[in-house]
Parts: structure tokens; sequence; C-alpha cells
């Protein structure tokens, strides 16, 4: 069985044609996905000059590059460092919650029996599919009426509700653990406690880690949470400070040419700076991610 | 013993789930554990998701002094002369987004399932799913350096296309096109490695029957696997309906980029963003959000008694 689980279960496709006009799609898609990151890698290294006049697929040069750093780092002096260490903390802080609230509560939905507990259900799924940014504003008031606005609680505590990653857990936990298994444990002498923690916990391990980090991708890329609670410059996430920097873009807006301006090579390097936790979290996770999606079929 | 489940039960899609396997299945109900799950969690959805919705609709309804309304602050916000623009934008922009996600990811997830070689097969869905680290504020100023003829790197593309200035290319009437090209750039990949994912857990059995009946490989998209996967793409269309109708920081950017080619109240989301910040009108805000909220639920209604999926209950 599981000797044919990998291959076998992939379709054919047939003939010369099919595979080239296949094959060519799929390319067609990858020069779609790619090309914008290639050039904006390449053009972090370009001066703002080269980067207009210059060949777009060309490397500028480390000089460059250094130089574009040193002036991103030195807009509002240094801004950018403040901004990303508050990613950080929202990020993470939102992310530690979510984990420690959402993965116990997808498993007591999927697999125990409380009262309320469809209400609830249908509560998350409602809650889930309501655009987050229509409750933005009435949590403003809110937290608004409890003194929080600029507090880093009033963008970590809302992130933290994250009924999607609950329904994620509900959907693994009712469709991939086999309660006859939870039975034999609770048979063998767990309590209930050990049988979340002991048993289903580890073989959830690949849904709880889709769900960090969907949470924290999701909680890094927040823009409109944080551009509301947060009034003040110093609290800015890194996402809401790409903004402050837009708007000192001559390129961008002409009426910002002065000492503190921010030439394009700057502008897109601040466009990668602001990804790289993500970016390192993709890069980091892939297999893990892909595995976490295949897990279902695999554990046998 | 009886705990290792035919590896059926592990892998089979929605279909296979219907099948009434649960008068065993929550002995949990003698103990109250359930509770002390769900407590933080549950206190969470009140404090951030019931409560803040009761208010918007208390908002909408009751006057600036907390007097009772009626409808006056919908008619007011709907009889707005930028009310109705900001549905039309939205509504194309949503209809573009939708046929490409749906039709896009859905192809290129059978696509990529079944290349053959295992590293190209990974490779792809990699590549796809990289843009997605750019999300948000991030994706739209790299798209805004794509879309400035000045320093694309398709410019010869968009000059090709009579587009020599980022004013040319930003025209109003390109907006909603261009909102779902950034929107699929930056969302499609994770979507394509969910369906993937979705599809590896279709029974090899199942495929294999298929096969041996005869079915090409189309003939085994169309009639085994996309049934297969309708659950996911209902899933795809509400989750993504439910993002789109939010369009705020695309066009926000674009408008702050432009010097207001882009007008700042582009997206119902802005124009509600207007009335509470520029306007301090909160009750004509939550109005817009809540009509937001009432459009919202009503099509992923649709979607989720069509779609399955919430058919495990």
């Amino acid at each position: 069985m599981s000797a044919l689980s990998g291959e076998s279960s992939r379709v054919n496709l047939r003939g010369w044609s099919a595979r080239s006009v296949a094959g060519i799609v799929m390319a067609l898609f990858v020069l779609f996905f790619v090309i914008p990151i290639v050039w904006l890698l390449l053009a972090v290294t370009k001066s703002a000059k080269s980067l207009i006049v210059s060949n777009p697929f060309s490397a500028g040069s480390w000089s460059d590059l250094v130089a574009n750093w040193h002036q991103l780092f030195a807009f509002q002096d240094g801004a950018v460092t403040t901004w990303i260490g508050n990613s950080a903390v929202y990020a993470l802080g939102a992310l530690v919650i979510t984990l420690v609230v959402g993965v116990p509560a997808g498993y007591a939905l999927a697999l125990t029996e409380f009262k309320g507990r469809r209400a609830l259900l249908v509560l998350t799924l409602v809650v889930m599919l309501i655009p987050s940014t229509a409750l933005v504003l009435p949590i403003f008031l809110e937290l608004n009426s409890i003194g929080l606005i600029g507090s880093p609680l009033s963008v970590i505590l809302p992130m933290s509700f994250f009924p999607f990653g609950v329904y994620l857990t509900y959907i693994y936990f009712s469709t991939s653990i086999p309660r006859d298994l939870l039975a034999a444990a609770r048979i063998d002498g767990c309590t209930e406690f050990q049988v979340f923690s002991r048993i289903a916990l580890p073989l959830a391990a690949p849904i709880v880690a889709l769900v960090a980090f969907f949470s924290f991708v999701q909680n890094w890329n927040n823009f409109f949470l944080p551009f509301v609670m947060l009034p003040s410059s110093d609290g800015y996430p890194v996402q809401v400070g790409l903004t402050s920097l837009l708007a000192a873009t001559p390129a961008f807006n002409p009426s910002s040419a002065g000492s503190d301006s921010v030439q394009l090579p700057t502008l897109a390097l601040a466009t990668i700076v602001s990804i790289l936790p993500v970016l390192f979290v993709f890069l980091f996770s892939q297999r893990f991610l892909v595995a976490g999606m295949t897990a279902g079929g695999t554990k046998e | 013993m009886t705990i290792a489940p035919p590896s059926d039960q592990l892998t089979a899609g929605a279909s296979e789930r219907r099948r009434p396997a649960r008068q065993n299945g929550r002995t949990a109900g003698r103990t109250p554990i359930g509770y002390v799950f769900v407590a933080l969690y549950a206190l969470l959805t009140l404090a951030f998701g019931v409560v803040p919705a009761l208010y918007a609709v208390v908002l909408a309804f009751t006057n600036a002094n907390g007097g009772f309304a009626g409808i006056t602050n919908f008619t007011k916000v709907v009889g707005d002369f930028r009310f109705w623009p900001a549905v039309l934008h939205v509504t194309i922009y949503l209809v573009i987004w939708l046929i490409a996600l749906v039709v896009f990811v859905v192809g290129l997830a059978l696509l990529v399932h079944a290349v053959r070689v295992r590293w190209v097969s990974t490779a792809l869905r990699f590549v796809y799913y990289l843009p997605g680290a750019l999300a948000g504020a991030s994706s739209v100023l790299l798209w805004l350096f794509v879309l400035d003829p000045t320093a694309s790197p398709v410019s010869g593309l968009l000059k090709a296309f009579g587009f020599n200035s980022f004013v040319a290319v930003i025209q109003p009437g390109h907006l909603p096109a261009i909102f779902a090209i950034i929107a699929f750039w930056t969302g499609a990949g994770g979507w394509i490695v969910i369906m993937y994912g979705a599809l590896n857990n279709i029974s090899t059995e199942v495929i294999e029957a298929a096969r041996v009946d005869g079915a090409n490989a189309v003939q085994t998209a169309i009639h085994i696997q996309l049934p297969m996967l309708r659950k996911w793409i209902a899933y795809m269309g509400v989750m993504s309906l439910a993002a789109g109708t939010q369009l705020f920081v695309e066009p926000q950017l674009l408008s702050q980029a432009s010097n207001a080619v882009v007008p700042n109240d582009y997206s119902l989301n802005q124009l509600a963003y207007q009335y509470a910040f520029q306007q301090n009108d909160f009750n004509g805000a939550a109005a817009i959000s809540l009509l937001l909220l009432v459009v919202a639920l009503l099509l992923s209604w649709v979607f989720v008694t069509r779609g399955g999926l919430f058919e495990k209950e």
C-alpha cells in the first residue's frame, strides 16, 4: 500500500502535445511569480540612476547595496529598526496566544462534547468569514473606551483571535485523528488532559505548525489593524512604516523631495527588509508545510 | 485491537466522511474537559468577534448622540456620491480575482500534481508559493515598481501595450485588474499548495480504479479530482471573497503613490475609513461595515451550503 501511494495516485498526462502545453503553462506562471522577485533582489544593488538606465536584470554593485542599506537605516534616525522590533513583538506575541488558545479549542470542538459546542463552531466559521476589517473600527472603539489605543495590546489581542486557526485544527482533529485511538488511550488510563497532550497534540504537530505559520505571516503582514490602532510612528510595525517611506519617496510623491527623502532602490530594499522574517519562515518551513498539508494521507 | 483504521478513513476526501461513524465517537462527554479547552478561545471570540459586531450594529442604528436613528445612517452612506462607484470597483475586482483564482489555482494544482519528477513538482510549488511572503504593503510596493514603466522589469511589455508612464498604467479602468493581479500574485501559491495537498489525500484506489476503467488524465480530473476538491474550492472561494471585500491597502498605497490619481475612497473600506477618521462619523462607518458584512455573509452562505464546508456536522 505505502509503496504504491507515492506515484500511482498521480494522474498520467499522456501524449507529447498535452505535456508540452502543460509544461508551457506551468513555465509561464513560474515567470509571472518569479520575475518581480528577481527584479527586486537586483534592484537593491543599484543606485537610483542605474535602476532607471540599466537593464532591469543586470546586477548592480556591492557598494550601492551598502549605500542603500545605510540610507534606509538612517531614515528618521533609525525608525526602520524600531518598526521591525515592533513587528516582531506584535507577531510573536499574537502567535503564542493564538496557539495556546486555539489548538486546545480546535481539539475540544472536534473531539469533546460540551454545551454550546455547536454554537461556538458556527460562530467560529461566521467570524472567520467576516471581513476582519469590518471589525477593526468597532474593536477600535471598544479598546478606545478602555484606554488601550496605542498600546501593543491593542494589536496583539485582536490578532491573537484567529478563528481560521481554530477551524484548521478542528478540521484536522475531526478528520485525521481516529477516535478509536483516543478511546484506547482512555481505556489505558489516560486522563482527558493526557489524551490531548500525549496522543492528540503530537499527532497534530503538522497542523499546529501550519496554524503557527499562517498566524505569524498574517500578523506580520497585517496592515489595517495597526494602521488604525497605532497613531504614533514609534509604535508602527514595519508594514505600516513602509507608508512613511513611500511618502518620503520623491519618485512616487514629488512633494517629498527634501533632506530625508528616499530613493527608489532604498524603497525596494525596505520592501525586502520588511518581509525578511516571513521569507525565512517560508524557506525554512517549506518541507514541513508540505508534509503538514499531506500528513493525513501518509500516516499509516 | 481495531485501532488501525483502513487507510481510506485517513485519506478519503470530504464525501467519504458522510457515513455515520460516530455513534461511539464522543465518549469524552462524561467530563467537562471541553469547557476548559475552549474557555480562553470563547473569551477571545466574545471580546473581538461578538461584542464588536454587536457594537457595529448598535452604532449603525444610532446617531452620534446615541439616540436611535433608524435607517438614516444607511440612507446617508448609500446616498453618498462615493458609495456606488466604490461598490462597482470592488465588484469588478472580485469578479476578475475570483475567476482567475478558481481557474488558475485548480488548473495549476492539477498540473503540478501530475508532474512525476519529484523535485520539479516541489520546486514548482515553492516558486508559486514564494510571493506569498510578500503580502500587504510589501507586495503593493513591489507592484508599484513593476507597474512604473521607468523602472519596471517588464517595461517592454508595458510599453508594448502603450503604457508609457505610471499614470497611464493606473488609469481607473485598469485598477480592478491590477488589484486582482497583485492579489493573485500574492495569494495564489498558498492555495495551490493546499489544493495539491488535497489532491494527495485522494485515495489511491479511487484514482487507480478510474485508470483501470480507462479514464484519461482530463477525465480523471473532471470526474474524480474536481468533485473531491469541491470542498476546498468552496473554501478558497469563501476566504477569498471575504478578503476581497476588504480591499484597502492596495488602493490606499496606490492613492498615496499616485498623488491621488487613484482616489482615497476607491474601495468600500476606504470609504468607511474616511467616514471614521476624516469625518468623525463612526455611525456611518459602522453602517458601511455592516453592509459589507451582510453581503459577505449571504455569499458565504451559498458557498458553505453548496460546498459542504460543514458537512461533518
